[in-house]
């Protein structure tokens, strides 16, 4: 097609050539400024919200959907003019370009945006414009200074008594409790599972808290957790069990009498959402296992406990490895169970709730970005395994 | 040989009997938010879920007034045959025949009520919770007493509208961009394309927290706050590497030939990409489109920092956590309000559970 039409340009006269590409210039530049004018216009539209909600809703989608294929397509369409020469050189820029831009602005960028800002007081570097920087750099310096805590919030993210307590929480409770846990009784269904006469449902039905939102499972163990008082009829499902057993009724989560241990039972609600996903990758990685070594090891007389910890485990080691640190990164950054249930009260403070507060309500962004910058810090190791394993990868 | 037959069925009742406790206790919690949405809530309050089963309950069959018995509050009383204390009897004392006696109400203008354990069952259920939270509509109660109180709703139904305007766009754009990507890294070559797949490889496990001060900052400045634009650049922003690395694994496997065919036949890469590449990745988009599905859904803290507080825009679980917060005892709001957001990611859940199951384990050889 592309070839036929090249080949009949050349056969017009030099004018209509002339002609030809100057459409063609002009339709450049036409068709991306329609179509920016439309998606403008729908922004507007949309910021502005007059229409009924449910209009909104479809607009949005229609146009937050339908903007990015029609960008694509313009910039595509753009290359596809220029010469082979430049179509080639340019088109894997147009593929790969928007992605790329996107994580620069909302992840690369902020990491070093972030490291930054950290190094200054409360409300971050001064908003000085960087072109002071060139016309007068001793005042852009000062400005700057002015500001400049260094490492202090580091100091001050490891010697604070609340941040030590989210350590604590987060280092014993969350990854010490929570992420064995998980594993544990992932591997227990997987298991059981395995050979049991409902092993769809069994699993269908572990698996389902994955579904279900944080803030939706905190209401749910709330409900579980609730307490009436002393006499009237406990409509939480814990107090009744333990005022049937002739205990007294507690509020646990927030049950500062046992601080730190109240932090189980937002341990348990982790557990109980996040066991599905370890059952489902050790389910997978148990049913790889060849039938034949389970049975020759049976044939010589090992029993169930052996064949499981001496064959099973054994084999599954790398899937075991790789659900831990996905719980373990997953808990490191554990933030709405704590928010909605206790909000970091009573001893249950983690680091994500203490960025959350110290970042977005006490403003105070240069100690919240140390602190960001320390969860990162703490990922960095899983960054350079993946990054190894890669690089061992062939394909690149 | 006998014996072993009998160690088997030991075994396989052992299995099942364990499996089906854990998967009980799985249960239970949801099964209880599920039945009490649907219960009055006044029994909500004043009765536990567990009583929809049949339960032994004290019932009233008759009440004595102890002034016309004669007796002396306040020494030990004869009724029905025991002797009691005031405080006993306020507590409750069990007769010979099986019944109770309690005291309701203060020594001196008091009824004693005789109580027959009976059999029973709290099957009221109501879909008026429901409508409360979906339609913000007010309900007027009038107690007992005679008193009249208003309960005011929530309305849910705005908020579910948003978190699919949320929701939809956050799945859908950020596979798309993935996947032109994943296209341009499998199959084309240019300058600087392993430096950015190391880039997206390092991405992966980058904690969001970290962009959430810049970003917000940036949106200030461009004042994006508060906008479907902002969330829905947000969530891109973070799944993508995700995104990026699970297409690009199933796209870089497609047979070569199908494609050399096709630039044979003088395709350009974008119909390639459009008219073959998507079409033969289903499967890889699906995994990750519920995966994206649900991780926007259920999120809060990226709503909550970029939708803010505007009460118009909140999504779900902004809803319910804001319920948790202004209203944490009202169960007849917070039970209905919780599954109204759980129906649909579990709907989602339910009937492309495969795809999910393939999309984590493809996902598993990040972290």
């Amino acid at each position: 097609m592309q070839y036929l039409e090249r080949r009949a340009s050349m056969e017009l006269s030099p004018i209509a050539r002339w002609a030809t590409n100057l459409l063609r210039i002009a339709l450049a530049v036409l068709i991306p400024l329609i179509a920016f004018f439309i998606l403008y216009q729908g922004f507007l539209f949309l910021r502005a919200g007059n229409a009924s909600k449910g209009t909104i809703t479809v607009i949005a989608i229609v146009w937050g959907v339908g903007g990015v294929a029609v960008l694509y397509w313009v910039f595509n369409w753009l290359v596809e003019q220029l010469p082979i020469y430049w179509t080639t050189r340019l088109q894997p820029f147009v593929f790969v370009g928007p992605a790329m831009a996107i994580l620069a602005w909302y992840l690369f960028l902020p990491t070093l945006r972030t490291l930054w800002i950290s190094l200054f007081s409360k409300d971050g570097p001064p908003g000085v414009p960087l072109s002071l920087l060139f016309s007068s750099p001793g005042e852009f310096i000062a400005l700057q200074r002015a500001q400049f805590v260094g490492l202090g919030n580091y100091v001050a993210v490891f010697t604070d008594r609340l941040m030590r307590e989210a350590f604590r929480n987060n280092i014993f409770f969350w990854i010490g409790i929570a992420t064995p846990l998980t594993v544990i009784f992932g591997l227990l269904v997987a298991v059981l599972a395995d050979r049991s006469k409902f092993e769809r449902f069994a699993k269908a039905m572990i698996f389902m808290p994955m579904a279900i939102s944080f803030v939706g499972a905190g209401v749910i163990w709330n409900f579980i957790y609730e307490v009436k008082p002393v006499g009237s009829p406990q409509i939480g499902l814990l107090n009744a069990i333990v005022v049937g057993l002739g205990g007294q009724p507690q509020a646990w989560p927030a049950y500062t009498a046992i601080s730190p241990w109240n932090n189980l039972f937002l341990v348990i609600i982790v557990v109980w959402l996040q066991t599905g996903y370890a059952m489902v990758l050790f389910s997978a990685a148990l049913k790889g296992i060849p039938e034949e070594i389970i049975e020759a090891a049976r044939v010589d007389g090992a029993n169930e406990i052996q064949v499981f910890f001496r064959i099973m485990v054994p084999s599954i080691r790398g899937t075991i490895i790789t659900v831990t640190t996905t719980v373990i990164i997953f808990t490191l950054k554990i933030f709405d169970v704590v928010w909605v249930m206790t909000g970091g009260q009573f001893g249950t403070d983690v680091i994500a709730t203490q960025f959350y507060r110290q970042s977005f309500i006490a403003r105070n962004s240069g100690y919240g970005s140390a602190i960001a910058i320390v969860l990162l810090i703490a990922v960095i190791p899983v960054m350079i395994y993946n990054l190894r394993r890669f690089g061992e990868q062939e394909a690149f | 040989m006998k014996s072993s037959r009998a160690q088997r069925i030991r075994g396989i009742l052992l299995v099942n009997g364990v499996l089906l406790l854990l998967v009980l206790i799985w249960l239970i919690p949801v099964i209880g938010l599920l039945v009490s949405s649907f219960r009055d809530r006044f029994d909500i309050q004043t009765s536990p879920w567990w009583a929809i089963f049949p339960h032994r309950k004290w019932e009233v069959v008759e009440k004595i007034d102890p002034r016309a018995q004669g007796v002396d509050a306040s020494g030990p009383m004869t009724i029905h045959g025991v002797t009691a204390t005031f405080e006993e009897l306020r507590a409750g004392v069990t007769t010979p025949d099986g019944q109770r006696l309690q005291w309701i109400g203060n020594r001196r203008i008091g009824t004693i009520e005789v109580q027959d354990k009976v059999w029973a069952v709290n099957w009221k259920f109501t879909l008026d919770n429901y409508k409360q939270v979906l339609q913000g509509k007010t309900f007027v109660y009038t107690r007992e007493d005679g008193t009249v109180v208003n309960i005011p709703g929530d309305n849910f139904y705005g908020a579910l509208l948003n978190s699919v305007a949320v929701a939809v766009p956050s799945t859908l754009i950020p596979i798309l961009i993935a996947a032109f990507a994943a296209y341009g890294f499998a199959w084309m070559n240019f300058p600087g394309r392993r430096l950015m797949f190391v880039l997206v490889v390092a991405l992966l496990v980058v904690p969001l927290q970290i962009a959430l001060v810049p970003i917000l900052r940036d949106y200030a400045a461009l004042n994006l706050n508060g906008t479907f634009l902002a969330i829905w650049l947000a969530h891109t922003g973070f799944g993508l590497p995700l995104a990026t690395y699970l297409l690009f694994n199933y796209i870089s496997t497609l047979p070569r030939e199908t494609l050399e065919s096709a630039f044979i036949d003088g395709a350009s890469h974008f119909t390639v990409f459009t008219r073959l590449i998507l079409p033969l990745s289903v499967p890889a988009l699906a995994s990750f489109a519920i995966f994206q599905f649900l991780w926007v859904w259920n999120d809060y803290l990226v709503a909550l920092i970029f939708l803010g507080g505007d009460r118009n825009f909140q999504v779900v679980t902004m809803r319910l956590a804001a319920i948790v917060g202004d209203r944490g005892q009202d169960w007849h709001l917070l039970t209905a309000g919780a599954f109204v957001t759980m129906v649909l990611p579990l709907i989602v859940f339910f009937s492309l559970q495969r795809y999910f199951v393939r999309g984590l384990l493809a996902g598993s050889i990040k972290g």
